[in-house]
């Protein structure tokens, strides 16, 4: 394949807006068939230079760029389209309401002008590209009957019936399981084999890495350097990408002399989990760590009163716990930070100031019974104040705030409830790996003042530089548990990822 | 100072009084007997109608819904009232059966709320749907008790509540008073307020931070059924009858109304105050319309024209704001 | 069967209830299951499946229409009026004009939704009562009795002597018919039908893919506009008058059948199978109930309790109860 030339090849791309250097002198290559990394924090350039690629935007004059060996003085949306450029983005753009068949050959029924729908060509051109991908999928099933890795495959599928031959694909495995993300991969490594390049665009490389071949990483709008992924860790990427050397330090300590504070003994749940047995205690950090789909959000679903175990049982300071919703958990101090912020953490549309009091609004209601807008404004003062929440206004939307900052709002939400025990569920997904470090620095502040807390994580990274200990889950069951100061991050590592 | 009043009633309070004073004037110069006592008089017994149903639909649209059914439901109220005042000897009825059938008017209109919110909560049916189809089954009750025709002649101290004054003011007028308060503290200061407008944003996510969702969805419902007999209750004693389908025309007014005023139709936001001046703003072009030998039928065009216009303008006010963003 | 199920759980659900009341009625009463009842069933429906129909398109593609019905009557009476003036003219005139006033009036929604970005439910509200109010002021409410002959003449275009009277399909059926295949046509096999699916469906997703949102929301409103239209005229034809107020309320109902029969308010979900099954439903049900001689007051409030009733098992799934092993799919 060296003898092609590359499939994108751009130099001295540089973009200004309104005064502000998206893109400084950025250069961009991707061989034919490669697979390959485009790697940075959010608002490092990555969407800017895809959408220079794809014709969205122009560069700036005095950039080279060249798709497939032809030198193009400016690319429209069209022309990439045309050169076989795809991007598949993290809400895949498809149709859930229509079949799979149609969402594959989404592109025959474009078009102003009115015409016939030819069913079976339609079918046959489907077909064909899930042929290509040597995947086969019910073509009469609604899409929105299928599980996310599926209809990846299908945007993937879509991507080929326009003849792509170079598909970026932002933030593919965020949400897929590990035999999914392994289904993906073979795809991928099947459309390189023939040829067609995939770039995948993230800041959660984990997955990925071992089947790229080079990584492009980008920081502040200027290109870091174009790096092998052999002998490349989570690690060094993460690093090359903020630019900052985060410590590894362990911060682990012996708790085993804490009293207990959360208590679980042979839970189960239908096939989520099975058996699941540990104790949490007084100013500890947890962490339960396991690929996704070993159930951990499941666990934590039963542990927060959303859902009940079929046997087992819960104790909370040495009181039996039997929850029929997720209020009765929140009063006993139980709280619950979701992995998922923008549908179930935070109310988006919504401000601020509402949203850190909605789970305290016994607290700001006043003698009279009416909510107390000044104690409302305390409430909301002292938090952001004491988790540094970055905000304009407290009546801003909270949608308006960056990822970090939104997961403080989180916080500051459910430690206003005064719990005893505090559930995050990944807690850093959507948030730069820069403001990590500043969460984790709340977590910790927390636990020291007495918090018991169960971080739950799949970089296990995170769990091994910020728990106490580690529990391993796989399959739904507790396989293991580790003690960060005598197992190295390399070892459990290699437990996990197995 | 001033700020925080724009913060309690809201952003578009200001413009609305815009357009109201604009409208005054404009049939102040125009019409000779707009500005005199007994035309406001009139605007001030008509407006209570409109207003206590509109405020029957402002909570549900706030928290992502509909409700369709407010006429009929505040027409069952009417029918329930005047069934107890009728088994109490018609116009000689006390002040006992009026307050024990007005006691049951409410009811009605709350169990007919509450089995709307239930069905809305707990299925997870679209609001349009369920409040379509009480509508409907209401009508068709109504119909039935009534085979179609009116009840008449209520007690005579009925009229005080349809047309009478304290101390100038309206009786009608003080009701949609106290009622717009009650409804403007529940939506501001009130657990179920907030939650009413967390749920018309997000359901899950409010139920996932412990708020028992549905009791409030069902609640919102309850309150607006409730808001419907009062509606109803006014209405019997305005018209001194009660016919299901009074009022009919007035369902898609209300929504109007809350449009108007600012109310978010996707739900989470909306305010009793702007809603209030929408109303206000909509009587008095129909009541200068009339004036200027207009009929109601041109006031029904001009309050849609009028709607479009304002969305029209708040469109162009985005659009203004957003280039005058873009340049700094 | 089971593929019909999965994709058409709504409409499945319908049929079955559909039959389970037919079932009953045609014990029931002697009468239902007569040439002459069946046939007055369809004729009297004819118009608010034609408004069904129109409104389907537009709740496809993600809309709601609540100026349907009081646009029909503008139609209507615009119409009549304008052949009056003409001299009386002739069907061929009359469905040419009232399609381009139908149209007229769908574009200027449309035109309201797109251009200022104004969700559809404010819009028609706004033009509902705009509408209604602008005719009945300009027509005072004064209804036009004396209609050209050809169009108050009812048209058979079948009849047949059965023992208990004559059965026969009249020019509404035949025009209802007409709707439907070209509803069916334009939503199941045209690119633009598919494209109104995706557009309802996920509007950004259909915008980023390329699709003409303007052309989207026109031919929607539009479609409806049309078939409001052609409604109207129709219901001219059958009552042979124009009454400005007649219509005006119907909208709701019409919605209702057509949610009822698995059209999805937010869009990308519907079909005219569907919407004949809503409307027949309500239909069934009151003649139904009229044939067994229940009060025709209490029809709205059994029709009422039926659709509440669909309402609150539309969470119980066909499908997953014949097909469990696919429940894991699900």
């Amino acid at each position: 394949m060296t003898d092609l030339p590359p499939a994108i090849c751009f130099a001295k791309v540089s973009k200004v807006f309104g005064g502000v250097k998206a893109l400084q002198d950025v250069a961009f290559e991707v061989g034919q068939g490669e697979v390959h990394c485009l790697a940075g924090e959010n608002g490092c350039g990555k969407s800017t230079l895809i959408k220079i690629i794809t014709g969205v935007y122009q560069p700036e004059a005095g950039a080279e760029m060249a798709l497939f060996g032809e030198e193009l003085a400016a690319i429209t949306p069209n022309l990439a389209r045309q050169r076989g450029i795809a991007v598949i983005w993290q809400d895949l753009a498809l149709f859930p309401e229509m079949t799979v068949a149609e969402n594959i050959a989404f592109e025959s029924l474009l078009g102003n002008r009115p015409r016939r729908v030819d069913h079976r060509a339609l079918r046959a051109a489907a077909e064909a590209a899930l042929a290509r991908l040597e995947v086969s999928l019910d073509l009469d099933a609604r899409l929105g009957t299928l599980p996310i890795a599926a209809r990846q495959v299908v945007a993937i599928a879509r991507a080929l019936v326009s003849d792509a031959r170079l598909i970026f694909m932002d933030e593919p495995t965020a949400s897929l399981t590990q035999a999914e993300t392994d289904a993906l991969l073979a795809v991928v490594r099947t459309l390189s084999a023939r040829g067609v390049a995939v770039v995948f665009v993230s800041h959660r490389l984990a997955e990925v890495l071992e089947i790229s071949s080079r990584v492009t990483v980008l920081r502040d709008g200027r290109l870091v350097g174009v790096y092998p992924t052999e002998g490349m860790t989570q690690a060094r990427l993460t690093e090359l990408m903020t630019g900052k050397t985060l410590d590894h330090q362990v911060r682990a300590r012996d708790t085993s002399g804490d009293p207990p504070v959360l208590e679980v003994e042979g839970l189960s749940r239908g096939n989520e989990f099975r058996d699941v047995t540990f104790t949490l205690r007084r100013g500890e950090v947890l962490g339960l760590t396991g690929l996704i789909g070993a159930g951990r959000t499941e666990l934590s679903h039963v542990l927060f009163g959303m859902n009940r175990a079929d046997a087992g049982m819960i104790r909370l300071e040495g009181r039996v716990l039997r929850m029929r919703s997720n209020r009765d958990a929140v009063a006993a101090g139980i709280a619950y930070v979701s992995e998922d912020r923008l549908a179930l953490g935070l109310i988006q549309p919504q401000s601020i100031s509402d949203n850190a009091v909605l789970a305290v609004l016994r607290r700001i209601t006043g003698a009279s019974g009416l909510l107390s807008p000044k104690r409302q404004e305390d409430l909301v003062a002292h938090w952001v104040r004491e988790l540094a929440v970055k905000i304009g206004k407290p009546g801003d939307a909270v949608s308006t705030l960056s990822g970090g900052n939104q997961q403080r709002v989180v916080l500051a939400k459910w430690l206003a409830t005064e719990p005893k025990v505090l559930i995050l569920d990944c807690p850093t997904v959507g948030v730069d790996v820069g403001a990590r470090a500043g969460i984790f620095r709340i977590v910790r502040e927390l636990a020291a003042k007495g918090l018991a807390i169960l971080l739950i994580s799949d970089e296990v990274s995170e769990v091994h530089v910020n728990a106490d200990r580690v529990l391993h889950m796989a399959g739904g069951r507790i396989v293991g548990e580790y003690d960060p100061r005598s197992t190295p991050l390399q070892d459990m590592e290699a437990a996990v990822y197995a | 100072m001033m700020d925080r009043l724009k913060q309690a009633l809201g952003p578009e309070v200001p413009g609305l009084l815009g357009f109201l004073l604009l409208v005054v004037v404009v049939f102040g110069l125009t019409a000779p007997n707009f500005l005199t006592g007994a035309n406001l008089g009139s605007i001030a017994f008509q407006l209570p109608e409109l207003g206590i149903l509109t405020l029957a639909m402002l909570i549900p649209i706030i928290s992502g819904g509909f409700n369709l059914a407010i006429i009929y439901t505040a027409n069952m109220a009417g029918l329930t009232l005047a069934y107890v005042l009728m088994q109490f000897g018609g116009a000689e009825a006390g002040i006992g059966p009026f307050v024990l059938g007005s006691v049951l008017a409410l009811l009605v209109g709350a169990a007919s709320g509450a089995a709307m919110g239930a069905v809305i909560a707990y299925i997870g049916a679209h609001p349009i749907l369920v409040s379509l189809a009480m509508m409907i089954f209401l009508r068709g009750l109504g119909e039935f008790l009534t085979k179609g025709g009116d009840i008449s002649g209520f007690p005579p101290y009925l009229a005080t509540l349809g047309h009478g004054s304290v101390l100038g003011i309206p009786v009608p007028l003080i009701l949609f008073g106290v009622c717009a308060v009650v409804w403007h503290i529940l939506l501001t200061r009130t657990r179920h307020g907030f939650a009413a407008r967390m749920v018309g944003s997000n359901l899950k996510a409010t139920t996932y931070s412990g708020v028992h969702a549905k009791r409030t969805l069902v609640l919102i419902y309850t309150l607006s059924g409730v808001m419907c007999a009062i509606a109803g209750i006014l209405m019997l004693s305005r018209f001194n009858s009660v016919r299901v389908g009074h009022g009919e025309a007035l369902l898609l007014v209300t929504v109007l109304a809350c449009f108007l005023g600012g109310v978010d139709p996707f739900g989470g936001f909306g305010r009793v105050a702007p809603v209030v001046i929408a109303l206000v703003v909509l009587q008095v072009l129909s009541s200068g319309l009339n004036l200027l030998g207009a009929n109601q039928h041109l006031s029904t065009a001009v309050w849609g024209l009028f709607l479009v216009g304002v969305m029209i303008l708040r469109w162009g006010a985005e659009r203004w704001k957003e280039r005058k963003r873009g340049r700094g | 069967m089971r593929d019909f199920l999965r994709a058409y759980p709504a409409e499945a659900k319908l049929l079955a209830v559909l039959v389970l009341i037919v079932g009953f009625l045609s014990v029931a009463s002697p009468q239902f299951l007569t040439l002459g009842n069946l046939t007055s069933l369809l004729n009297n429906n004819a118009v608010n499946l034609i408004w069904a129909v129109g409104l389907l398109v537009v709740l496809i593609a993600g809309g709601i229409d609540i100026s349907f019905a009081v646009a029909a009557s503008v139609v209507q009476f615009v119409a009549v009026s304008v052949l009056i003036g003409m001299g009386g003219g002739n069907w061929a005139l009359g469905f040419a004009l009232v399609i381009v006033l139908g149209i007229g009036l769908g574009l200027v929604n449309a035109a309201l939704i797109h251009g200022f970005r104004i969700i559809s439910i404010v819009v028609t509200i706004s033009t509902f009562n705009a509408f209604f109010g602008l005719l009945m002021f300009f027509t005072g409410g004064r209804s036009i009795y004396s209609l050209p002959d050809w169009l108050s003449q009812p048209i058979y275009l079948w009849e047949y002597q059965t023992e208990t009277g004559w059965a026969d399909i009249r020019l509404p059926v035949a025009v209802m018919v007409a709707c439907l295949i070209a509803t069916w046509a334009l939503i199941r096999h045209t690119t633009t039908g598919r494209q109104l699916y995706a557009f309802g469906d996920n509007p950004e997703g259909a915008r980023r893919a390329g699709i003409n949102i303007w052309l989207m929301q026109a031919i929607a409103f539009g479609w409806c506009g049309m078939m409001a239209g052609i409604a109207g005229l129709m219901q001219a034809h059958i009552t042979r008058e124009v009454v400005p107020n007649a219509l005006i309320g119907r909208e709701l109902d019409v919605l209702a059948a057509v949610v009822l029969g698995g059209a999805r308010l937010g869009g990308g979900r519907g079909s005219v199978l569907g919407c004949v099954l809503g409307v027949m439903l309500v239909a069934v049900a009151q003649n139904g109930l009229n044939l067994l001689g229940v009060s025709p007051y209490a029809f709205k409030m059994v029709v009422g309790i039926i659709i509440l009733a669909a309402i609150s098992t539309s969470n119980i799934d066909l499908a997953a109860i014949l097909a469990p092993k696919r429940r894991d799919r699900e």
